[in-house]
């Protein structure tokens, strides 16, 4: 069963069931045919957590699981569902150490076992990842073929290669003059891939053939925000003093600003790349702060990520909680540079986003700027269900 | 080097560790020098002893460990997959190599990648560390002794560029300087099981530089540099031990030569004389006529070496900061210079390796070889031999056995 992001209500509540049952079921399905020592040692191993908890007790849990044999490794990779990142990590090696010694002695491993694990979508997305390059290694022609399904793969990493394998076939049309077969290559790859350089490679191409890409629209930058500025910024203190914005969102309110009273006012963004462009709308200053904030409605309760892009310094809230902020200036700025995962309430949800810019007056620091999209754990935009440019918000930042 | 001072420059930081073993970024002392006998000063193909491939881009150099190599590199999406590749030194045959996904922020300047940091050993383990801050020990054989995601502990402690702070081991605890402008930390981890042993808040700047060791009487001294300043703390307890308020680089790391430390400042050098354990050093010179670029300086004897941006060797006087001569070199260059015997082994970007003479009046450039692909990462030097290492292979140029 292969299940595409953009899968029904039904589909979805289906595979959180079977996730669930994945979670729930792990201890007797991965140990199923293992013995005790071997649960006991994925269960030390699911332990670990943060600031090293657990390590002490893993490490000797993970010699009992990296002596075991090939007929171990699809269990180790069951035991990655569910499982933290740090806890997967540990599998992995454990899986590498089984693997590298299996093949080290000339012995094979269980490739059709390893094949219905990957196909089985259900299971933890690097865990697929891990037996499917395994599997490459024994039996090429076949993984090969299996690629060629994996186009809308919730695994990220599967779903590139599979990407990359029409990337290349469409370039391969592009350098016989096949224009045509290029473009419908192009545009099949570009439905698919959540991969930033992919789809900027996939863009381009597109361009070149006549087709531009509404960049805009396919990554689902949002583009309807009020902005409000300029704040102070001097000494770089901007970033932790919490200006009116911060304490309450009130569209009509008018307050003090760097050096006059500022008040809030409409931003459409017009940039391809959903750029909002704080010098477009106030002028190349330096040492100061901007708020923009916009009202995304989501038709349910959901899990999502907050994506941003900037090279500048920034806080986020979304509903009045601060969800991350990060004080650093000019470094770098690219789509997707930070994810913030979040939780969407049923109707209209804040966001307010606050950018700084610093002192400096060199070219490389002249941008004040940011993009940000909806979207789920694996890229797809989420669109907002609907746009209320002049609602007042009821949530304040706290 | 004054004799009445008890402090020496340490030169083995693990009790498991041989001599021949170059157990951390820029070898044993932390410098980029090296005593070995049997180093090619001649480095042709016919002098190669073998080359391996690697799997994935790395700017970290690799580590020598008895007849092992140890080499970090990134690959993937988003550089999201970490390696650590275990060869055997002797014939370049992988022994084993251990794979983790990224559990912080892979972002990075285009030129830098995730496997920026050097790893270091204690001889019995090995511990790397990566630009996501995620940090990995093994044993020699590939055995995972802990793992630990500082970048998910301390979400804040990452650059957009990349960080490539190399690790340090001394008396079971590793060094982690992980300094950046929104959060900035330096701590000490356990060795055996990679706890926080103690955690030490750092100037909020970037800094890539590496910190050093010093043996002062018994323990090991750990020296950090940053923009706002060096300080020494006690490696085992990360208690400050003194620091001063100097602007220093926050790119090339620290040159030593006896009780001599070699700073990069912004646009020059300052040398340092170290005092009795606990005090504060005094400063000695300070010069802007030398500039280090991305390389670190590189120091032996009475003589102080630095690479500029723009590839020209310069070699000044330590005891005076005085330049003896300049040399203009095929650049640029991002590798730190490496000293064996008289000679100075300079890689550039584009993968030219040229040896310097240096008992030459002016210098000179013995020889050089092209290896073909773009190398940012500092030589390593172990068992009579040089390591160089690319974003695609590994070579070892020199003797092949040890």
């Amino acid at each position: 069963m292969c299940l595409s992001p953009n899968q029904s209500p039904a589909a979805r509540l289906l595979r959180t069931l079977a996730v669930m049952l994945i979670v729930l079921g792990w201890g007797d399905a991965a140990s199923a045919s293992q013995p005790p020592e071997f649960a006991d040692a994925v269960r030390a191993i699911r332990a670990v957590g943060p600031e090293g908890r657990g390590n002490a007790d893993a490490t000797e849990a993970w010699r009992v699981l990296a002596a075991g044999d090939a007929t171990n490794l699809t269990a180790v990779l069951e035991a990655m569902d569910g499982a933290n990142d740090f806890a997967v990590n540990w599998l992995r090696a454990a899986f590498d150490s089984i693997v590298g010694r299996t093949l080290d002695a000339g012995r094979s491993a269980p490739v059709a076992d390893l094949g219905l694990f990957v196909l089985d979508t259900r299971h933890n997305p690097r865990a697929r990842r891990l037996g499917f390059d395994l599997m490459a290694r024994l039996d090429a022609a076949t993984a090969n073929k299996l690629l060629a399904g994996m186009l809308n793969d919730p695994a990220l990493e599967l779903r590139c290669d599979a990407v990359q394998k029409v990337i290349d076939q469409a370039d391969q049309s592009l350098s016989s003059s096949n224009a045509a077969g290029a473009t419908l290559l192009y545009q099949q790859a570009l439905n698919a891939s959540r991969d930033v350089d992919q789809i900027d490679h996939i863009s381009k191409k597109l361009e070149g053939l006549g087709r531009p890409v509404d960049s805009l629209k396919l990554f689902g930058f949002l583009t309807q925000w009020r902005i409000i500025a300029p704040f102070d910024n001097t000494g770089k203190k901007g970033f932790d003093t919490a200006f009116p914005p911060e304490q309450q969102i009130d569209f009509a309110q008018e307050c003090d600003g760097k050096t006059n009273k500022v008040k809030w006012r409409d931003y459409v963004v017009s940039d391809k790349f959903g750029k909002v462009d704080m010098n477009d709308a106030y002028g190349k200053l330096k040492e100061v702060t901007a708020y923009a904030a916009t009202e995304f409605v989501s038709d349910r309760d959901q899990s999502v990520e907050l994506r941003l892009g900037t090279g500048n310094s920034w806080k986020v809230w979304l509903n009045g909680k601060l969800l991350f902020g990060r004080d650093e200036y000019h470094y770098d700025s690219e789509i997707d540079q930070y994810s913030m995962p979040a939780q969407l309430q049923r109707g209209p949800n804040t966001i307010l986003v606050k950018i700084c810019q610093n002192e400096l007056k060199e070219d490389w620091t002249v941008d004040w700027d940011f993009q940000l999209r909806v979207t789920d754990s694996l890229g797809d935009p989420i669109p907002s269900a609907a746009i209320a440019k002049a609602a007042t918000p009821a949530t304040n930042p706290q | 080097m004054n004799p009445s001072l008890f402090i020496a420059l340490i030169l083995l930081t693990g009790p498991s560790l041989r001599a021949a073993d170059w157990p951390q970024f820029r070898g044993p002392s932390c410098n980029g020098v090296s005593d070995e006998a049997g180093v090619p000063a001649t480095l042709d193909t016919n002098k190669l002893a073998w080359k391996a491939d690697l799997p994935g881009r790395g700017l970290s150099s690799p580590i020598i460990i008895g007849d092992r190599v140890f080499v970090t590199c990134c690959s993937g999406p988003k550089e999201q997959t970490l390696h650590v590749v275990c060869f055997r030194a002797s014939d370049g045959a992988k022994l084993w190599e251990r794979r983790f996904w990224a559990t912080g922020r892979t972002v990075c300047q285009s030129k830098t990648c995730v496997a920026a940091p050097t790893p270091a050993s204690d001889g019995k383990y090995i511990v790397a560390i990566f630009s996501s801050n995620d940090a990995v020990c093994l044993d020699m054989d590939g055995n995972l002794i802990w793992y630990r995601g500082l970048g998910r502990d301390y979400p804040n402690a990452s650059n957009s560029l990349g960080m490539a702070s190399s690790l340090l081991i001394s008396d079971g605890v590793v060094v982690a300087e992980v300094e950046s402008e929104s959060d900035s930390f330096t701590a000490g981890l356990d060795l055996a099981t990679g706890v926080n042993r103690w955690k030490l808040d750092r100037p909020r700047k970037s800094n890539w530089t590496s910190p050093i060791l010093l043996k002062t009487g018994v323990k090991d001294d750990a020296v950090l540099l940053s923009t706002m300043g060096a300080a020494a703390i006690d490696a085992a307890t990360g208690k400050l031990l003194w620091a001063d308020t100097n602007a220093y680089s926050a790119i090339p790391s620290i040159a030593t030569s006896g009780d001599l430390l070699f700073v990069p400042i912004r646009h020059g050098m300052m040398a340092l004389q170290l005092g009795l354990p606990g005090e504060q050093p005094r400063q000695l010179w300070q010069t802007l006529q030398l500039h280090a670029g991305t390389a670190s300086p590189v120091a032996v004897g009475e003589k102080v070496f630095v690479l500029n941006d723009t590839g020209v060797l310069s070699c000044a006087a330590a005891a005076t900061g005085e330049r003896l001569w300049q040399l203009r070199l095929k650049g640029p260059f991002s590798a730190t210079p490496i000293i064996v015997g008289h000679f100075v082994y300079c890689v550039n970007e584009s993968g030219v390796a040229q040896v310097v003479d240096f008992s030459k009046p002016e210098g000179q450039v013995a020889n050089e070889l092209e290896l073909g692909e773009t190398i940012l990462s500092t030589p390593s030097i172990s068992g009579g031999a040089i390591y160089f290492r690319s974003d695609a292979h590994l070579w070892k140029f020199g003797k092949t056995s040890g």
